[in-house]
């Protein structure tokens, strides 16, 4: 238990003190995961919107694929991901794995069915008639697609929030192909899972706090953007 | 830090960030005027170093979690004027990540699956790098009664035989070849159905702070143990004494090799960089400064010179 606190302390202390490696993983952790999330929610989203808007026949296949995805086991993900970019794989020319690279590719991987998914299930709960209301007042198409987007908004910022707690908490696909390399690779968790492996736990949970803290943070903007106050 | 900073840049998140509020904002101002606002997907490009001047080692854990690494490499950085990264894994790992071409050095002490991985063809040198020995800890109790024996052999005899916890690493690491090496010596293969056998499959440091609190033996290696002392009061050296110098049991050594890979099947290794990563290693300075590497902080060297491993018993 003693830990906990002299964590909590160790924590304002790094803080306060300025340690430049913490503020280096942290905006490492922030740039990884920030980027995959705009990857995946630039890409996920439209196609979330899209497929919220439309019937097919693949319908119940499209979901049930994507709702497989947003349980895909990180460290599952982190191995395929390090497979394709290891030099002996197909897209080893790259040079990517071990790079903050790899890392942003496995995360957005683990995102994209969260933001897609989560997208494609706030558009389909909108009210239909909000289309009919909109078009019997003359929208155009793109108004009126433009109308049941914003009128989901609150569910595209909920899974924008969900994948990115989702992403900047994980550890095992971080760990894998980013190697976990000091000042290149290691993010909040993967120095984490390094101070435990070392009996440092005062200063593992000093970071656990820090990443508790961040992801508060995010999700604060996050949903004060949405307007929720 | 070993490494030069070159990731600091938050601009594509934030910019990310305005674009979303952007939308959010045309939203809630009611507005459907505007065509739907598509953030513009960022090329997601690291402006990773030129890859020649960036050297990759994949290494053992126990060179890493001892502080070795991180007091050695400032001084080649300086020399050689590059980057040097490190992947700290079990050697077992390790020599994968080399089999698949990720890395251009391996640190590694897994004598087997190296000579394995030369007779593969896959190595273009491999040289001695430097040596320190494995040591059986286990409780202050020591409920088997192995403490003051002679070889690790006897003690993992004596362990069996009373069915105390041990626990192992279970990753096929340097350290765990080590083990089986010493448990095939009693003609035993130790299997998960042993209720006092833990196969961890964790690294050094995890396989450590679980003996301590399981009172179970485990086999360590002398530089990790004694940089995780403090951590692990329960738990003493029972097999091994207190510096190779005591340790009575050859079978204990510990070599570590350092390994370059043939450029012949890894073409895109940085061949040139590994050739003078290990000449350094190798060289008397390099190798003075390990031996001095932890005198001061444990009264003794965590890691000995690869010269003077002939000396040992």
């Amino acid at each position: 238990m003693n830990e906990i606190f002299a964590g909590l302390i160790e924590a304002v202390r790094l803080i306060a003190g300025g340690d430049s490696e913490l503020f280096e993983i942290i905006a490492l952790s922030l740039r990884v995961s920030g980027i995959a999330l705009l990857i995946s929610t630039a890409s996920g989203a439209p196609i979330g919107v899209a497929l919220g808007l439309t019937r097919t026949r693949a319908h119940g296949l499209i979901t049930a694929l994507l709702y497989t995805g947003m349980g895909l086991p990180p460290v599952v993900v982190g191995l395929f991901v390090y497979l394709m970019l290891s030099r002996s794989g197909p897209l080893g020319w790259l040079g990517w794995l071990f790079t903050p690279n790899a890392m942003i590719v496995a995360q957005t991987i683990i995102a994209w069915p969260l933001v897609t998914g989560l997208t494609m299930t706030a558009v389909r709960a909108v009210d239909p008639a909000l289309r009919v209301q909109v078009r019997a007042l003359g929208a155009t198409m793109l108004q009126e697609l433009w109308a049941v987007v914003c009128e989901a908004r609150i569910g595209v910022v909920a899974a924008i929030v969900a994948a990115f707690g989702g992403i900047i908490s994980e550890v095992g696909a971080v760990m894998l192909v980013g190697g976990n390399i000091a000042g290149k690779t290691r993010v909040l968790t993967t120095a984490i899972v390094l101070n435990t492996r070392q009996g440092e736990f005062t200063l593992a949970i000093a970071l656990g706090i820090i990443l508790l803290a961040l992801t508060f943070a995010a999700n604060v903007v996050l949903l004060r953007l949405q307007g929720n106050r | 830090m070993n490494t030069i900073r070159t990731y600091s840049r938050p601009i594509v998140p934030v910019l990310g960030l305005a674009l979303l509020a952007i939308w959010l904002a045309g939203c809630t101002a009611g507005q459907a005027l505007a065509s739907p606002r598509l953030a513009v997907a960022p090329t997601g490009s690291a402006s990773a170093a030129a890859a020649s001047d960036v050297l990759r080692i994949a290494t053992t854990t126990s060179t890493a979690d001892s502080g070795l690494l991180d007091a050695l490499l400032p001084h080649f950085v300086e020399v050689c004027g590059c980057q040097v990264e490190y992947i700290a894994v079990g050697s077992g790992q390790a020599i994968e990540v080399g089999r698949r071409g990720d890395a251009d050095v391996l640190l590694v002490h897994s004598p087997a699956a190296e000579e394995k991985f030369v007779a593969d063809g896959l190595a273009r040198t491999r040289f001695d790098a430097m040596f320190n020995d494995f040591v059986l800890v286990g409780p202050r109790a020591d409920p088997a009664h192995i403490a003051g024996l002679g070889t690790a052999s006897e003690a993992l005899q004596a362990i069996m035989t009373a069915g105390a916890a041990f626990a192992s690493r279970g990753d096929r690491s340097g350290t765990h070849m080590k083990e089986l090496e010493v448990w095939a010596t009693l003609a035993v293969t130790p299997t998960r159905e042993l209720p006092w056998y833990h196969a961890l499959g964790q690294g050094m440091g995890d396989t450590l702070l679980f003996a301590d609190e399981q009172r179970a033996y485990a086999l360590a290696d002398r530089g990790t143990y004694l940089a995780m002392r403090a951590k692990l009061p329960g738990l003493t050296i029972l097999v091994g004494g207190n510096s190779p110098a005591e340790n009575r049991d050859p079978a204990l050594i510990n070599r570590y090799s350092i390994i370059t890979l043939a450029p012949e099947r890894f073409p895109s290794t940085n061949d040139d960089l590994a050739e003078r990563f290990v000449a350094w290693f190798l060289a008397e300075e390099t190798q003075q400064r390990i031996a001095a590497f932890g005198m001061a902080k444990f009264g003794q060297p965590l890691f000995y010179p690869a010269r003077s491993a002939e000396a040992m018993p």
